[in-house]
């Protein structure tokens, strides 16, 4: 290897500032750091606070890149990732139109339609001029109406649909993250309770989760949705009760495995209690593989979230969130497929970086 | 391996009555909202309490339960329950549910079916080849093939094969398929295609993603290195030594599929509007009607905790090394 090809992989010197002396350890500070920023924006927080967090983040996402750069798939899936959070977290920062303002724009699409329709139905009919003006003007990208142009288009409201994507990104992320977060505890929680405990107490927390993982996944957040209403904190209750028996389970595995470390016995000849061995000696330890399961659990939370707003179960209009943006532009999406193939493509984006994510985490992990 | 088939059969049991208990007590204990249900909201008090006198719903909660269960007769003297096939009327169609339950599973077998005969060849397959090198351009072509395929949930995937497929098409191209699959104009194979393709192709990069795992590490193993060594041709040594050992554990896997399906069944169904058990569960969830939820559910949840049941046999019977313990 020549000298210029090592010097290339020196890290910037501004990564270098903040390089982690551990891949995993740089993933989990960023995602965590992300979360903060992204619920900070999305709780209204003040525009400076945001332009920091903004900030911070950018280092943050440059200095994981950096880190994960052995594995190309996990740099992939990372860049994926940052893209819609960058996106999302700068939402408010970015000149943007309100994502719920409806607007007459849709009347021009309307008028296309019309002459679409007449076109089927009579294929020889001589258009006027005005007409084949409106035909030819482009319905999606760049999109204009009245002076206004929308860069991706309009929905079947008329609202602009980049401006509905970026903060339906915001929403999608934030209440994923929540509500994997909210799974992660609670699955953490009785899963180092069962595994280091043992006896009567495992076998509670074993069955009744045996209970929970034979519903249908969907089947249970229908159920729970449809009595409790849709709203996000019943989105994170529906997630938490479907997530919850997995993160457990697993948990409980690798605590079974830890607890015969020597450092375990280390502790309890020390005679620390069953909770300071529990929180601060078994989880910390068992935190390798739960970081790639959860960039997968992010995924499919991030799924299911989309999915119940599709099935109008999800967040509460009119806010946007991918899900029930694609369900409510369904009827229009058959002639002006824009409306509907931007959010599909956005979420499978997103997905698909949380899946390649943990892919390359895995292969990292089992490299070192 | 009778007795471990008995004692799962009772631990199935007993989930089955814990859950049948829990939905019990969520949906029928508040009697008085059960009446509202069924009555409708503009129903007076009045005619909400004559309803469940004569519907024997003013019995004592536990006695309202197994008689609902159909293991006691219920306030008619009738043993008429679950257990008997009885689950109540449909309160949004006036009719019973077991007379609409059993065709909609029926259409729902049908996609289940058809999805499982597609997508388990091409897993196979697709798996197959790409443990059978580790590492090979072929293993990582269809690796990034199984992870794109998992990134891309149930709807997306309908939404880009229904513009490709039904909506962009002009009316008369060959390729063109229906966008909705309720059977208006009677059973057509053209409309079964495009929510048979979805489920598959959502569910085939898991299956494949473990068959690759479970080839991969047969191939790794000292009996494969063996056959190589003394000379045994790849073909052979691939049909009969390696694809034995390596498909038990993606038998397992596909028996489990089945619960992810009826996740993935349901979205489908509600997308392309077709007349099965998912679409049902759906539609009765958002017009409250209880009797089918309750119906729908235990279904559910039994054809999922018997896929469990199958997969465990399934796996003790195929891999004779843990049959004993």
């Amino acid at each position: 290897m020549s000298e210029a090809t090592l010097q290339t992989r020196e890290a910037p010197f501004i990564t270098r500032l903040f390089t982690f002396r551990e891949t995993r350890a740089a993933m989990a500070w960023s995602i965590g750091l992300y979360a903060l920023a992204a619920i900070a924006s999305g709780l209204g927080a003040p525009l400076f606070v945001q332009a920091i967090a903004c900030a911070a983040l950018v280092f943050f996402a440059l200095n994981a890149l950096w880190s994960v750069r052995e594995s190309s798939i996990a740099v992939i899936g990372l860049a994926l990732v940052l893209f819609w959070v960058l996106l999302a977290t700068a939402a408010p920062l970015l000149p943007l139109r309100d994502p719920t303002a409806v607007s007459p724009a849709f009347k021009g699409l309307s008028e296309v339609l019309q002459i679409k329709t007449l076109l089927t139905y009579a294929p020889d009919m001589k258009l006027t001029e005005a007409q084949s003006a409106l035909l030819e003007k482009p319905t999606w990208f760049g999109y204009s109406y009245e002076g206004e142009t929308y860069t991706l288009g309009i929905d079947h409201k008329g609202r602009d649909i980049l401006s509905r994507l970026i903060w339906g990104a915001q929403r999608v992320l934030v209440w994923a993250s929540l509500a994997t977060a909210t799974a992660y505890i609670v699955g953490m929680l009785f899963g180092v309770m069962a595994g280091y405990l043992g006896g009567w107490v495992d076998e509670v927390i074993s069955f009744v989760a045996n209970i929970m993982l034979s519903f249908p996944v969907m089947v249970l957040y229908i159920i729970i949705i449809t009595q409790l209403g849709a709203s996000g904190v019943n989105v994170i209750i529906a997630v938490t009760f479907a997530s919850a028996p997995g993160i457990m389970r697993i948990v409980r595995g690798l605590v079974l495995d830890l607890k015969t470390r020597d450092y375990i016995a280390a502790a309890q000849t020390r005679g620390e209690s069953a909770w300071y061995i529990m929180l601060f000696e078994l989880l910390p330890n068992a935190r390798g593989p739960l970081i790639v399961d959860a960039c997968l659990r992010l995924g499919y939370t991030t799924i299911a979230i989309a999915t119940l707003g599709f099935l109008g179960l999800g967040l509460p209009p009119p806010e946007p969130d991918w899900g029930s943006m694609l369900a409510e532009a369904r009827a229009k999406g058959a002639t002006f497929h824009h409306m509907i193939i931007i959010p599909a493509a956005a979420l499978s984006s997103l997905i698909l970086g949380f899946n390649l994510m943990a892919d390359g985490l895995r292969e990292i992990s089992l490299r070192d | 391996m009778l007795v471990m088939i008995g004692r799962r059969l009772l631990s199935m049991v007993l989930i089955m009555l814990i859950i049948s208990a829990v939905l019990f007590a969520i949906f029928e204990t508040d009697k008085l909202n059960v009446a509202g249900k069924v009555l409708g909201p503009y129903s007076s008090q009045t005619q909400r309490e004559i309803w469940l006198e004569k519907n024997g719903y003013n019995e004592p909660v536990v006695e309202r339960y197994f008689a609902w269960l159909g293991v006691v007769p219920n306030f008619e003297g009738a043993y008429a329950g679950i257990l008997q096939g009885d689950f109540g009327d449909s309160i949004e169609k006036k009719v019973p549910v077991s007379e609409y339950l059993w065709p909609r599973l029926a259409n729902t077998g049908i996609l289940a079916g058809l999805t499982f005969a597609f997508m388990i060849p091409i897993a196979l397959f697709l798996g197959v080849i790409a443990g059978m090198r580790e590492g090979s351009a072929l293993d990582r072509g269809a690796s990034i093939f199984s992870v794109l395929t998992t990134s891309v949930p149930e709807f997306a995937m309908a939404t880009f094969l229904a513009v490709i497929f039904a909506y962009s098409p002009s009316p008369d191209a060959w390729y063109r398929l229906p966008s909705t699959s309720s059977f208006i104009n009677g059973f057509a194979w053209n409309e079964l295609i495009l929510p048979v393709a979805v489920l598959v192709i959502y569910d085939m990069g898991y299956v494949a993603r473990m068959t690759r795992a479970s080839m991969a590490e047969v191939m790794q193993s000292n009996y494969i290195r063996t056959a190589i060594l003394k000379g045994v041709p790849f073909r052979t040594v691939i049909w009969r030594h390696a694809l034995r050992n390596a498909l038990i554990a993606p038998f397992t896997v596909i028996v489990l599929q089945l619960n992810w399906l009826l996740s993935g069944v349901i979205v489908v169904e509600v997308f392309f509007e077709y007349k099965g058990f998912g679409k049902m569960l759906y539609d009765a969830a958002v017009f409250q009607d209880i009797y089918v939820i309750e119906a729908c559910t235990l279904v559910a949840v039994a054809v999922a905790v018997l896929s469990q049941l199958i997969s465990d046999i399934g796996y003790t019977y195929l891999n004779p090394r843990i049959r004993f313990t």
